[in-house]
């Protein structure tokens, strides 16, 4: 998208008398450009991502160098037909589930809100995305704090308004992801929130001039303009939400290390306790590469949705 | 209009971001960088040492390093400090397998086990280490016995860090629990440990006692353990091929732990490490239950409380759970004979300091010091020193050790019980299924 964009704004003036070999030379001097890129990503994503692919076919251990013993499918086979592996995928899908629909739906709530304001909108602008730049850590440190048994804040609050036995958050296998859930909600927020508002800001406001002169009611122009027109928006925020929920590691290894016993491990913790602690990479590369095909998947459906969508509008 | 100044602004922007870039890479010179990439090794009078010593440790370490540097200026000495557990233990074994391993690092002696194992370390012979003074003969003999794996040593050890009892001295002192010379009563009963924590709870008006608990497998298994070994009982037999769990002493520990905690509220069913440090620091529980190291977090906090050897509660021979951490020489084909020498000067040099060393708590594991007049002084640290010979380290398998998902496992289940999630038979019938997968699969060291 940018690589067109910059040599049209800046070759106005010439575009006219651009003859094909110059056009060529652009090309190349694109390549060039790009080409210290490029090289880092063949060395550091792609290579690795393919040694990864052989590796998960080996026994291939942590403690000693090079492939090891060839393992076939057994790697596979045996991660597909472990419950530790199911049961983490599953946190992850259970993270994502419980993630994503608020993600999505408190930013634009928020957005339309921020929209609509006449004046300080740099203020709320800030307050919402401030806390999407805090690290994970600092932000796992601060949360589990706040959901401390006895002298938490969360505690405290909760008794003020007369919930005197709340949930014992972290540590409650039942409520362990919820309460990660709950920070990942206020902490990533602002991301969707900026997209949303941007989305907003696109729509022209003559539409809403000549709905409110036809007579439609807020609710209505809401409805039948705001909505249709962020679809585009709201697609874009979905996947990039999906998959950064399925993402899930630093927050539940912080806060929780997957426990309590297990009950919140997510699919990358269990690829690194494998990988990592139990020094069996191979496996790990394999569990790795299972998990990878349901992100592809993901971005698959999201791909043929919007190239449907795009021929459709 | 205003592109002027706009592309100015940019260009500026990048020339500046180009300097740093220039300035990093210049610095980057001298710390190995250029070295690195250019596959040159350190300068030959460098000693590197890498460790895992953070907090107390860390600092006591330093001082160490400080200690030895001025006595050998011919040597630099070039100190790593890396995150413990798997961040550690990952990089010592990709450095050793990429042939740059560091010349000497600290290990644990259950992890040590698992990387000789790997063939990562170098076997030490004592002949080459008898003009050092790093004889079996100057070290506790059960520490000393587990730097050997298959019967070859490849460790020296620097202490013992027991599972050890602490206790608050105000808290005690009014619950009745100190004798006629000020020190704690014996506990070494499940219905004399039941009773001391009820006294103090009397006093405190919340916690007889507290342990860590969430978020946390290791705590959780040093208690349980602890326990389980003090009626007899192993986990692990063959290398970790066979799963030796005796349910009911298994059962008979998770009980009486679910009684003190979740039933009896003796000990908070919630709490992580940082919040049962805090709990005993500020008064709110009168006993503590954890490795030697938080001695210095409790000097720091000026907390009034001593500490002591965990309590032989089932009353067998007596166990507690521990490790030690350890010297090792990752493996390096090209090292002389000379540079070992050297590493084995500087091990010696450190041992030497270990009245420092036993500052954070830890029983030093060099004799001549662990038996000196000097130590003794050394309260509360040396009250618990005779247990040096009676711990219990993790049953020997690939998938053990601190920091090990065997640790995890057992932690996570007996953390379940503890806070009345889980009854102990299911938990019991969780960690055999759990480690089975272990034991079940073939070793990748």
């Amino acid at each position: 998208m940018s690589t067109q964009a910059i040599p049209t704004a800046a070759g106005a003036r010439t575009a006219v008398a651009v003859a094909p070999a110059k056009r060529r030379d652009e090309g190349r001097a694109g390549w060039g450009l790009a080409a210290p890129f490029l090289l880092f990503y063949l060395l550091f994503l792609i290579g690795p991502t393919l040694y990864g692919v052989i590796m998960s076919f080996f026994n291939s251990s942590l403690q000693h160098s090079g492939l090891g013993g060839f393992a076939g499918a057994n790697n596979y086979s045996q991660a597909l037909t472990s419950s530790d592996f199911w049961s983490a995928m599953w946190h992850t899908v259970l993270f994502t589930l419980l993630t994503t629909p608020p993600l999505v739906v408190i930013a634009l709530v928020l957005a339309i809100f921020t929209d609509r304001l006449a004046r300080g909108r740099w203020f709320f602008r800030l307050v919402f995305f401030a806390p999407y730049v805090v690290p994970s850590a600092a932000m796992a440190l601060v949360w589990t704090w706040l959901y401390t048994p006895q002298i938490g804040l969360w505690d405290k609050w909760l008794s003020a308004v007369g919930i005197t036995s709340p949930p014992n958050w972290l540590a409650d296998p039942n409520w362990a992801m919820v309460s990660v859930a709950l920070a990942t909600v206020w902490w990533t927020l602002g991301f969707n929130f900026v997209l949303y508002l941007a989305g907003l800001q696109e729509i022209p406001r003559s539409l809403y001039e000549a709905a409110s002169v036809d007579g439609a009611t807020r609710w209505q122009q809401m409805r039948r303009i705001t909505i249709p027109l962020l679809r585009r928006t709201t697609g874009l925020v979905l996947v990039l939400q999906i998959i950064a929920s399925l993402k899930i590691f630093d927050q539940i290894f912080l806060m929780t290390s997957g426990g309590p016993n297990y009950s919140t491990r997510p699919l990358l913790e269990y690829v690194y306790d494998i990988g990592f602690t139990d020094f069996r990479t191979g496996y790990a590369a394999a569990a790795s590469m299972l998990y990878f095909l349901v992100i592809l998947a993901v971005s698959l459906v999201w791909f043929f949705a919007s190239r449907s969508q795009r021929k459709g509008a | 209009m205003g592109t002027d100044s706009h592309s100015l602004s940019r260009r500026n922007l990048l020339r500046g971001a180009g300097l740093i870039g220039l300035g990093g890479l210049i610095t980057g010179c001298g710390s190995g960088f250029v070295t690195g990439l250019a596959g040159v090794g350190a300068p030959k009078n460098t000693l590197s040492y890498w460790n895992l010593l953070g907090g107390g440790d860390g600092v006591r370490m330093i001082a160490m390093e400080n200690a030895y540097q001025q006595a050998h200026e011919s040597v630099a000495l070039n100190a790593v400090v890396l995150s413990w557990g798997n961040p550690y233990y990952t990089k010592l074994s990709l450095a050793t397998l990429g042939n740059k391993p560091p010349d000497v690092a600290i290990s644990h002696l259950t992890r040590a086990s698992i990387l000789a194992r790997a063939g990562l370390l170098e076997p030490l012979n004592p002949g080459e280490l008898a003009p050092f003074g790093l004889t079996g003969g100057n070290f506790t003999p059960r520490a000393w016995d587990m730097a050997h794996t298959d019967g070859t040593l490849y460790a020296i050890p620097l202490d013992t860090h027991p599972l050890v009892m602490y206790y608050r001295t105000d808290v005690a002192k009014k619950a009745g629990l100190l004798d006629s010379s000020g020190n704690l009563k014996n506990l070494d009963s499940p219905d004399a440990l039941t009773a001391a924590l009820t006294a103090a709870k009397k006093v405190t008006g919340a916690y007889g006692g507290v342990v860590s608990i969430n978020n946390d497998s290791a705590t959780p298994w040093r208690v349980f353990s602890t326990l389980y070994y003090q009626l007899g009982g192993s986990v692990l037999a063959n290398d970790g091929q066979d799963i030796v769990l005796d349910d009911a002493k298994a059962e008979k520990v998770l009980t009486f732990i679910q009684d003190l905690i979740a039933k009896r509220g003796l000990l908070p069913s919630s709490v992580d490490y940082g919040g049962a440090t805090t709990m005993f620091s500020t008064g709110k529980a009168g006993f503590y239950f954890e490795g030697d190291w938080e001695i210095t977090t409790f000097e720091t906090t000026k907390s009034p409380f001593s500490m002591t050897a965990f309590p032989n509660v089932f009353g067998g021979t007596y166990a507690v759970q521990a490790d030690s951490h350890s010297f090792v020489l990752p493996r390096d084909p090209a090292r002389t004979d000379a540079r070992r020498q050297e590493i084995f000067r500087f091990i010696r040099s450190m041992l030497d300091q270990s009245s420092t060393w036993a500052q954070g708590g830890h029983i030093p594991a060099w004799l001549p010091f662990q038996t000196s007049a000097a130590y003794d002084k050394l309260k509360p640290a040396s009250n618990y020193k005779g247990v040096a010979n009676h711990v219990r380290y993790d049953d020997r398998a690939w998938y053990s050790g601190s920091g090990s998902d065997f640790e995890n496992i057992m932690g996570f289940a007996i953390a379940a019980v503890a806070a009345g999630q889980m009854s102990p038979a299911a938990a019991i019938s969780d960690m055999r299924s759990k480690l089975a997968l272990y034991a079940n699969t073939k070793s990748p060291v």
